[in-house]
């Protein structure tokens, strides 16, 4: 044990009915470094946080906290922060009914009396200290999310934490804010506080952390110094794979703008949410929406399929008129929407895998024509084996799958209805690095074997360039360009989006 | 440069609560509804319904954690009947007689917190189905108790009775009889209990660190765990708090009608919920008030009283104001807040849009 160490964690076992989250993961952080904690979506990084901080009990292993004479025993959030352990979770963990002063000191004064002068007077220090925007008697779901996330860290930072937990603490504020928090990591730093940096966002953390450690499916991949791990390993590390993978998605990458018949045409399409435009798409075509979050590009695509209330527009259907007012209309039009949140949208959580793969196709039979058990069965195994769907059964429920596996479930819904044209909006948002690389390859093969006509839609642009022949380019509710052949580079993309051109 | 915070959302729901009982108020006396335009009217309110407003309170307290507990009203009954056949029955004829007797009420108030607390908190068990069977036993047990009706009079226990009659004089807010003598305005002890009561319980959620972890589990469980407070006591506390009051209630019931009977404080706990809601406690829990309750039980009482002073003295006009006011009230505050919601989303919109120019 090194002696430097603020916290030694050794041979931590975790399992969950079912699976194994945490297998032998020894972890070390030392006094006054940043370290990340890095892994996919399931590799076991949140169970060894709350195993950390005393949610979920750990099934074997041990635990040193320095200052702490022998093992560390941690059963409540309450025994993690005596010892010095303080976490920040991504979701606010705070009480948006108490003032901002409360949510600073709550739960760990002492005495039985609340003195709100003495609290406000220290949280106005602390606040000023820090930079952070809020008042000490606002009450705390009067901020903006960014600033309950840094009243957090305020409250973290305050108790003297020898291990401060940051578990996602970016994805909620804008690159000032990020900047900001990560001048506050620096200084803590500096105070000798340990921290331990969970995140997705791989440049972020090459611009703080010290030191990385990986996880892979509750295994320790190792602990690296950030010299010597560049990026591109350790997206390997985490995938587990080499990076041939991602130069085959290039190759398989063949894609067609070919000229062939025209699969759908609309004509100043519109709808409650979306200005009138027009659009085409050729069979064995892969195109994309492209633009900032909010400029159109999801409610484009609603449009077309009727997922909002059409206003306006003419449709064609391989050459035919055809009225699509509502899903279930571009449905038997031959249209599938995979939507943006799966969630609220997509997946009925308490359904089993099959009946969730089964349900787009019945709904198009219609309900009085109900298919055999037998028949199901073999539909849902077709697609959990062709899209490598990692479910214990078909009878699983889907909510208990992985948000990838979800996702691919859903695509496998909308696939077994074998629809000349699918749009997939955000089909890869949330989730790993590895199951990403299998959609966007499926994309591709659909387009060349089986003709069909895609719409896909990320947030990635490297993903869209990869996957996509055509662009469409929206600002503001309105596209504003349309990107072929060799303009399909990154750098016209964003000059496209952010307009003014030339 | 000091600038006032905008209220909270209790203090908001306070606010309106009290303002709608003064305007409510001021309309009786105006208007004027007979009997009104004495402050005795106003003592005779709180007399009369010193038991709601302590039992407001306890609702209160368990409504702003979260939870709810329906058996008050049953606790009321029980323990009346119980403190009735204690008094009639004991050989304690003197001033240890009441104190034995409000020790009793108590004791069944924190059995059945406790019980109750426990059940809920450390079971994890819905606090409606736990109390709703509370209310069953409770309401059970006075019945079982004695079917027939206990009187405690003169007779039975002359201590008690002579204490129970105690009332405080305020010669100043009294009125000038037809006969020209000075009445005096009289309080009752069950109205001072329930008025302590309520600066108590005040006190409580506002400067204790117990009082202020029940908002934060009410506000958000999870993060109150995550917070470090010890979520499972506290909400077995506030059930414990919530069960002494309904016996102290209950005990203040049979000060000012002193029989006990199986029906006593029937549908109490509704009323007692309804105060509470009116008072701006939320049933979603994490906010509300015991000043707001009172005021709330307060309306409830005075609407009753306007409409039993008027000529529409039939109970089901009594229950169709108090149905409509509790309909209004709901309605008043959700657009209130929605209101309020929508105006601090675009102030944050528009804050974020100039930091990020």
């Amino acid at each position: 044990m090194q002696n430097d160490a603020v916290l030694t964690m050794r041979g931590i076992d975790k399992q969950f009915p079912g699976t194994k989250a945490l297998n032998k993961v020894d972890f070390t952080l030392r006094k006054g470094e940043i370290h990340a904690l890095m892994g996919e979506n399931g590799a076991g990084k949140s169970t060894l946080i709350k195993v950390l901080t005393g949610v979920h009990e750990k099934d074997g292993g041990s635990i040193w906290v320095e200052g702490v004479e022998g093992e560390a025993h941690i059963h409540s959030p309450q025994e993690a922060q005596n010892l010095g352990i303080a976490t920040v979770y991504q979701e606010i963990t705070l009480c948006p009914n108490l003032t901002v002063a409360e949510n600073m000191f709550i739960g760990r004064t002492e005495g039985q009396m609340v003195h709100w002068k003495d609290f406000e007077k220290r949280t106005t220090e602390i606040l000023n200290n820090l930079g952070i925007p809020a008042r000490a008697k606002q009450e705390l779901s009067s901020c903006s999310l960014a600033v309950q996330q840094m009243v957090a860290i305020a409250r973290a930072v305050d108790m003297n934490c020898k291990v401060l937990i940051l578990d996602e603490p970016t994805s909620s504020l804008d690159d000032k804010e990020v900047e900001m928090l990560f001048s506050l990591m620096r200084d803590l730093k500096s105070r000798g506080v340990g921290i331990i940096f969970v995140t997705h966002f791989l440049e972020q953390v090459y611009e703080v952390s010290d030191r990385i450690t990986v996880l892979r499916n509750g295994e320790l991949v190792g602990e690296y110094a950030i010299e010597d791990l560049p990026q591109v390993e350790l997206v390997a590390k985490m995938m587990g794979k080499d990076l041939n993978d991602l130069a085959d998605l290039e190759q398989i990458g063949e894609k067609r703008s070919a000229a062939t018949e025209v699969v759908y045409e609309a004509e100043q399409i519109s709808s409650s949410e979306s200005k009138p435009f027009d659009f085409k798409i050729h069979k064995g075509e892969v195109n994309g929406f492209t633009g900032l979050l909010g400029s159109g590009r999801s409610e484009s695509v609603r449009a077309i399929f009727g997922a909002d209330r059409v206003t306006g527009g003419k449709v064609k259907m391989k050459g035919k008129d055809t009225k699509i007012s509502k899903p279930h209309d571009a449905m038997k039009a031959g249209i599938g929407y995979l939507p943006e949140d799966r969630k609220r949208d997509g997946i009925i959580a308490d359904l089993s895998v099959r009946e969730n793969i089964i349900l787009a196709l019945q709904v198009m039979k219609g309900f009085f024509h109900p298919m055999t058990k037998a028949q199901m069965e073999a539909f849902a195994d077709e697609y959990i084996k062709t899209l490598n769907i990692k479910t214990a059964s078909q009878d699983t429920p889907v909510g208990s799958l992985s948000g990838g596996n979800q996702q691919k479930v859903i695509l496998a819904r909308w696939l077994l209805t074998h629809p000349d044209y699918l749009i997939l909006d955000e089909p890869t948002r949330g989730i790993d690095v590895g199951t990403k690389l299998e959609i966007q390859k499926l994309v591709l093969k659909l387009a060349t074997e089986e003709n069909m006509s895609i719409t896909f839609i990320s947030s990635e642009i490297e993903e869209m360039l990869r996957t996509c022949s055509r662009l469409i380019v929206m600002r503001d509710r309105n596209i504003v360009g349309e990107l072929t052949g060799d303009q399909l580079t990154q750098a016209q993309v964003m000059k496209t989006i952010a307009g003014g051109e030339q | 440069m000091k600038r006032r915070e905008p209220l909270t959302n209790t203090q908001l729901l306070t606010t309106i609560a009290i303002c709608i009982f003064v305007a409510m108020y001021a309309i009786a006396v105006i208007a004027p509804v007979q009997g009104f335009e004495k402050f005795q009217m106003f003592f005779d309110l709180l007399n009369d319904n010193a038991y709601l407003i302590i039992i407001s309170c306890a609702l209160s307290i368990v409504m702003i954690g979260g939870g709810i507990n329906i058996s008050v009203g049953g606790v009321i009954s029980l323990t009346v009947m119980a403190c009735s056949l204690f008094l009639n029955g004991t050989s304690l004829q003197n001033g240890f007689g009441i104190v034995a007797a409000l020790f009793l009420a108590l004791g069944i108030g924190l059995a059945f917190g406790v019980g109750q607390g426990f059940l809920i908190s450390y079971l994890e068990i819905q606090p409606f189905i736990v109390t709703l069977a509370g209310m069953f036993l409770s309401r059970g047990l006075t019945t079982m108790l004695s079917v027939e009706p206990v009187k405690v009079s003169a007779q039975t226990h002359a201590v008690f009775y002579a204490f129970r009659g105690n009332k405080i004089e305020i010669p100043f807010l009294g009125y000038i009889a037809q006969n020209g003598n000075m009445i005096p305005a009289k309080l009752e002890i069950g109205a001072v209990v329930a008025l302590a009561v309520v600066i108590l319980s005040f006190l409580l959620l506002r400067y204790v660190k117990l009082g202020r972890n029940i908002y934060a589990i009410g506000g958000n469980q999870q993060s109150a765990l995550m917070l470090g407070i010890n979520v499972k006591r506290t909400r077995f506390l506030s059930y414990v708090i919530s069960g002494l009051l309904s016996g102290l209630a209950g005990f203040v019931f049979l000060m000012h009608k002193p029989t006990g009977n199986a029906s006593v404080a029937m549908r109490s706990e509704m009323d007692a919920i309804a105060a509470s809601i009116i008072g701006g406690t939320l049933l979603t829990g994490g906010v509300g008030n015991v000043v707001g309750s009172f005021f709330g039980a307060m309306i409830l009482a005075t609407i009753q009283k306007i409409i039993g002073m008027s000529k529409l003295n039939d109970s089901w006009w009594q229950d169709m104001a108090s149905g409509a006011l509790l309909g209004f009230f709901i309605l008043l505050q959700s657009v209130v807040l929605s209101e309020r919601d929508k105006r601090r989303a675009k102030r944050n919109d528009s804050k974020l849009a100039v930091q990020r120019e």
